[in-house]
C-alpha cells in the first residue's frame, strides 16, 4: 500500500511537472503559448517567466520525488522498528532549506532585474513620443501636446466631461491648451518610443496591455509612467485592470499601433476635431 | 338641466379660460450673436456598438446653432405670471438613449410629469441626473430591460450624465408651468394659449444662461418676442 501512494505521488509530480517545464520549448504554439509580444522589452519578461515556471517546475519535481523516494524506501517499515531521524537533527534540514529557497528567489530576482528594471528604472528617451493618459470612470483618455509641442495645465475644477473637457483645460485663458488633442483611443507610431504620464481622475485603475506586456497601477494623486517600443502595427485592447466601480467591466480603450504615415495622418484628423 | 347646464358651463371655466377671456400667444426665434465655441467631436471607440450606429461624426451639443445664428435648445417658458397649475400632465415624457446620445439632448417637463427613461442601445447606461433641488437619482440600465419612470417636483434645471460614458450629457428642464417651448432646429418657439395679462419670460441656454423679458398680452393676440444671446468663443 505504502508503495503504491508512493508511484502515486510521483506519477502526479511528474505529470504536472513536465508540462510545466517543457512548456517553453515544445508548446509555444499551443494554446500556453503567451499572447503575441509587440514590444522591444516584451521578451525579457516571456523569458523570465519561462526561467520562474521552469525552475518552479523542477523545485516542485524534485521535492515530489524525494518524498515519493522516502514513501517508497519506509513502506516495509515494520512498527516495531526503531524511528530513524536525521543526523544532525531538524536544525541542519531548516537551514538548508533556507539557504535554498533564498538562493532560488535572489537569483530570480537578479536575473529579472534586466527585464523590470529597462522599463521602470530608466527614464524615457529625450525625444520619445509623450502622452498624457488618463484613467476615470470609466474611460481612458489621452492627451497630446499638438502642434506647439506642449501640454496645457490642467485644471481639476475645470473638467467637464459633458463639454468632453475631461482633462480640465482652460483654453480661453492658456494658450497652451488650445491645440491640445484628447483622445479615447491612443493611436501611436510604430518603432517609435512613447512616453505615458499617467495620472488617475477619480479612484485607482490600471493600464494593461497583454501584447506590450505592460501593466501598471494608476494611483490617486501620483503622476506614474510607463515607456515603451511597439513594434508591429495593428489594434490592441487596453483595459483596466483594477476593480474601479459599477462600469469596471466596460472600461476600455484600444491601442492602435500605425505606421508614421497613418499616425500623422490621424493626428491630422484630430486636431481637426477639436 | 340645470344642473347640467352649470356643469358644462363650470367644464368650460376650468378647461381652458383662454375661451372666455381671449388667448394670446408669444412667439419669436432665438439667436446668437458672436462666434460660438466649436464643438467637439465625440470619440466613442470604447463602444463599438454605439460608435457604429453613427455614419457622421457626432459632437458635444452644449452650443447647436442653425442658419442664420439660430440657437436650438433654449428652453423659453413663462416664469412669472402664468395661471397656477395644480396638476401635471398625464402624458409622459419620453428621454431616450440610443447611440450612447441622450435624445433629445434638452429636454422640458413639468413637475410631478411622468418622466420615461428608455434605453435603445445594446450596452448598459447609467442614468444620473445631477439634482441639486429634487433628490438625486443614480439608476443602472442594462439593455433589454423596461424603461425607467420617474418624476421630479421641484422646479430646476438638472444636467444629466451616464455614469458608464463620460461623454453622454443632456438636461432636464422641470418647470412650474407647461408654458414653455424648447426652440428648434430654426431657432423658433411659440408660447400659446396665454389668457391676458403680465407675463415674464425667460430663456435659458444650457452654456450662456438665462435672459428674461415682460410681455403684456392683451387679448387675442400674438406678440413676438426674440432672444439674442452672446456667444462665448470657448
Amino acid at each position: 500500500m505504502g508503495r503504491l501512494f508512493a508511484i502515486v505521488v510521483t506519477v502526479i509530480a511528474l505529470a504536472s511537472a513536465v508540462p510545466i517545464i517543457t512548456h517553453h520549448w515544445f508548446w509555444s504554439d499551443i494554446s500556453f503559448a503567451p499572447p503575441e509580444d509587440i514590444s522591444t522589452h516584451g521578451h525579457a519578461i516571456d523569458d523570465q517567466l519561462s526561467d520562474t515556471m521552469v525552475e518552479a517546475g523542477l523545485s516542485f519535481l524534485a521535492a515530489q520525488i524525494l518524498l515519493g523516494l522516502f514513501v517508497w524506501k519506509s513502506a516495509e517499515r515494520k512498527s516495531t522498528d526503531a524511528i530513524k531521524t536525521f543526523p544532525g537533527g531538524a536544525r541542519i534540514m531548516v537551514i538548508a532549506a533556507l539557504v535554498l529557497v533564498g538562493t532560488e528567489i535572489l537569483a530570480l530576482g537578479v536575473l529579472g532585474q534586466k527585464a523590470w528594471a529597462n522599463v521602470y528604472f530608466k527614464p524615457a528617451a529625450p525625444d520619445a513620443l509623450q502622452i498624457q493618459t488618463q484613467a476615470g470612470q470609466f474611460a481612458f483618455y489621452f492627451r497630446y501636446p499638438g502642434a506647439d509641442g506642449k501640454f496645457g495645465t490642467p485644471h481639476p475644477d475645470k473638467i467637464d466631461e459633458g463639454n468632453s473637457n475631461f482633462f480640465g483645460l482652460d483654453p480661453a485663458n492658456d494658450v497652451e491648451s488650445r491645440d491640445d488633442i484628447v483622445t479615447g483611443e491612443l493611436a501611436i507610431p510604430v518603432d517609435r518610443e512613447v512616453h505615458l504620464m499617467m495620472h488617475s481622475k477619480d479612484v485607482g485603475h490600471s493600464f494593461y496591455v497583454r501584447e506590450l506586456r505592460i501593466q501598471q497601477d494608476f494611483v490617486p494623486g501620483l503622476d506614474l509612467s510607463v515607456h515603451f517600443t511597439a513594434t508591429k502595427v495593428g489594434k490592441y485592447e487596453i483595459v483596466c485592470t483594477q476593480l474601479c466601480g459599477l462600469g469596471h467591466y466596460n472600461m476600455k480603450a484600444y491601442l492602435n499601433v500605425l505606421s508614421q504615415a497613418d499616425f500623422d495622418a490621424w493626428m491630422k484628423q484630430k486636431a481637426s476635431e477639436q | 338641466m340645470r344642473t347640467k347646464q352649470l356643469f358644462i358651463v363650470a367644464s368650460a371655466l376650468m378647461v381652458s379660460p383662454a375661451l372666455l377671456f381671449g388667448a394670446g400667444t408669444i412667439s419669436g426665434k432665438v439667436t446668437y450673436t458672436g462666434t460660438p465655441a466649436k464643438q467637439k467631436a465625440i470619440d466613442m471607440s470604447k463602444e463599438p456598438s454605439c460608435a457604429k450606429q453613427h455614419t457622421t461624426p457626432v459632437t458635444t451639443e452644449t452650443v447647436v446653432t442653425g442658419p442664420n445664428n439660430v440657437l436650438e435648445n433654449v428652453v423659453v417658458y413663462i416664469s412669472a405670471g402664468a395661471p397656477d397649475e395644480s396638476t401635471a400632465p398625464t402624458q409622459a415624457v419620453t428621454f431616450t438613449q440610443k447611440g450612447c446620445q441622450y435624445l433629445p439632448h434638452v429636454l422640458a417637463m413639468r413637475t410631478g410629469q411622468e418622466l420615461k427613461v428608455v434605453n435603445d442601445d445594446q450596452t448598459s447606461h447609467n442614468i444620473h441626473p445631477l439634482a441639486k433641488v429634487n433628490r438625486e437619482w443614480n439608476k443602472s440600465q442594462p439593455p433589454g430591460t423596461p424603461p425607467l419612470n420617474e418624476k421630479f417636483d421641484k422646479e430646476e434645471f438638472i444636467s444629466v450624465k451616464c455614469n458608464v460614458h463620460p461623454w453622454m450629457h443632456g438636461f432636464f428642464a422641470v418647470l412650474k408651468t407647461s408654458h414653455y417651448s424648447v426652440s428648434g432646429e430654426n431657432g423658433g418657439f411659440s408660447l400659446p394659449n396665454l389668457p391676458p395679462g403680465k407675463y415674464t419670460v425667460t430663456a435659458w441656454q444650457e452654456d450662456y444662461g438665462t435672459q428674461t423679458q415682460d410681455v403684456t398680452i392683451t387679448g387675442n393676440e400674438t406678440k413676438t418676442v426674440d432672444f439674442s444671446f452672446k456667444a462665448k468663443p470657448y
